[in-house]
């Protein structure tokens, strides 16, 4: 076998069992983003605590999953923790796995969004009478949100790739069905054209879904006269420019 | 005459009475942050429908002073009360004190994401409980009392420094305080923009508005304040009404200090 066979690609492409894998591999990045994002809020809240003890753990959680790899995180909790007792499904332990290591990534990038919110505008809020709750949600959140967006549709690409090593405790998502396929047609190159096509694809839609966030969230950031915030660095660009 | 009337007979100008609660009352007031003192044992009254205009060398402690006023920065001794409302640091109180006051910001703090007009109505609505309908029309109102009603539907990074301090000024007077905060309002502003939100404020004043300001707008101070407090080093030195301070200003500081401002 030494061709390649472009239509046997399209035709795994097309792959019913291998489209049941990228539905699965959706499904990991959805629900562990959702679940990472809640987790890291969390752990973004008690890492700007003013209480030590918290802070500190906080700061131990995020050093911990940011300083070891994914793949390792998932084998001690597939094989690891059935040998002290605790036994999840293979799903559940991939997206323990997923959560616990996105939720770290996504503490430092949310804890990043609201220090960038400046204190001016919860003094605002404080001035007028606003509840914390009132503060937090039409304020401050949605101000740290617009800040968020790039670096978390980063993370989330980032994510939606790194879901393939859950295919090493067996989850069956696009990486270990193309596996699967893989052994048993032995057309290498045809079966992971099929999936990198998919990868690409489902990388490509969350970008175009990240341009159009950050375009509806940025819509308000029109600055015509922040005086000396921007008139300086643009006159100095556009002497760079030209130069 | 009874000693609780605040009526006179001499007619416009009332005289705040004795008895009268003052607007604002502080009592050997200390701020400290960490070994520097930023407050040394102010002592402030204001009666109600005064205007104070404070002003000092930088890092003299205005921008404290008028900011423990609403409990934005905490005082560490001393009494501080709000229209007879003592501000210790529990929450009912505090939240009374704010609901008093409004403030105003050298660098405006409108909500960028937020349209002018929602800038106005959030407060309404979610701390008085007012409904949509009827925020809108209370913040048109004040709109168009500081002569933007035109730019409701607009984000504030498309309005000018001085049309963005207006709304900031309308967006506290949406919550109707008894008593307006301003923290040099002008400074951040080019020159052109400077009169327009002056203009905004003097009107308020002529309303009977009790005002705290500190500003160097000594036009301003002149023409408005019924008293100029000035201080130093996070003490009140003087207190005088503006012809007396700017003729006869009784301590060295004031005097250099008016020195280097008028010149
Ligand atoms: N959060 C803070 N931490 C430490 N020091 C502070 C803090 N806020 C203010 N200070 C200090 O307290 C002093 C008084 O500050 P304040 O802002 O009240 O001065 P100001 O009179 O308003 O000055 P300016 O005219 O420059 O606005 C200053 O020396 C300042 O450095
Ligand atoms: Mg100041």
């Amino acid at each position: 076998m030494s061709h390649f066979s472009p239509t046997a690609a399209v035709s795994y492409f097309f792959n019913y069992f291998l489209m049941k894998g990228v539905l699965v591999t959706i499904g990991l990045t959805v629900a562990a983003v959702i679940g990472g994002l809640i987790l890291g809020m969390g752990i973004a809240l008690l890492r700007m605590s003013s209480n030590p003890v918290l802070a500190g753990a906080a700061r131990f959680y995020i050093w911990f999953f940011r300083g070891t790899p994914l793949l390792i995180q998932l084998v001690v909790i597939y094989s690891g923790l059935p040998q002290l007792g605790i036994k999840f499904s293979v799903i559940t332990c991939a997206l323990v796995g997923l959560i616990l290591n996105e939720a770290a990534y996504l503490a430092e990038i949310v804890r990043s969004g609201f220090m960038a919110v400046s204190a001016g505008q919860r003094e605002a809020a404080w001035a007028l009478s606003l509840s914390p709750w009132v503060t937090f949600r039409r304020v401050t959140l949605p101000q740290a949100f617009r800040l968020m967006i790039p670096p978390l549709g980063n993370s989330i690409n980032s994510l939606l790739k790194a879901t393939s090593l859950a295919s090493v405790i067996s989850v069956e998502e696009l990486m270990r069905r193309s596996d699967m396929l893989m052994q048993e047609h032995f057309q290498i190159l045809e079966v992971y054209a099929a999936a990198t096509a998919y990868y690409l694809i489902l990388t490509s839609v969350w970008d175009a879904v990240q341009r159009r966030l950050e375009k509806h969230f940025g819509r308000s950031s029109v600055t015509k006269s922040r005086k000396v915030a921007t008139r300086a660095p643009v006159a100095q660009a556009s002497v760079e420019a030209r130069a | 005459m009874s000693e609780t009337s605040t009526t006179t007979t001499e007619g416009a100008t009332v005289q705040p009475q004795l008895r009268e609660v003052p607007a604002v009352r502080m009592e050997a007031v200390y701020k400290h942050y960490g070994d520097f003192t930023a407050l040394n044992e102010v002592d402030l009254k204001v009666a109600k429908g005064e205007k104070i205009v404070v002003c000092g060398p930088s890092g003299s402690g205005k921008s404290t002073l008028i900011r423990c006023i609403n409990h934005i920065e905490k005082h560490d001794e001393g009494l501080i009360y709000v229209n007879g409302v003592e501000l210790d640091h529990q929450r009912k109180n505090i939240d009374a004190v704010r609901r008093d006051t409004g403030m105003v910001f050298q660098s405006f703090n409108l909500f960028p994401h937020m349209t002018v007009l929602e800038n106005c109505t959030l407060a309404p609505m979610t701390a008085n409980g007012m409904s949509e309908a009827e925020a809108r029309d209370l913040a048109m109102h004040f709109l168009t009392k500081v002569r933007i009603p035109d730019q409701a539907e607009k984000f504030p990074g498309q309005l000018s420094g001085g049309q963005q301090q207006r709304v900031a000024i309308a967006r506290a007077l949406c919550m109707r305080p008894k008593i307006m905060l301003f923290d040099e309002p002008t400074s951040a502003l080019d020159p052109e923009m400077v009169k327009e939100v002056l203009e905004t404020m003097k009107k308020l004043a002529e309303e009977g508005m009790t005002m705290l300001c500190v500003t160097h707008e000594m036009g301003f101070a002149r023409e408005v304040a019924d008293r100029i407090v000035f201080m130093n080093e996070g003490k009140v030195v003087e207190q005088a009404a503006p012809e007396e301070f700017f003729k006869h200003p009784k301590s060295e500081r004031a005097r250099t200090f008016l020195d280097q401002i008028i010149h």
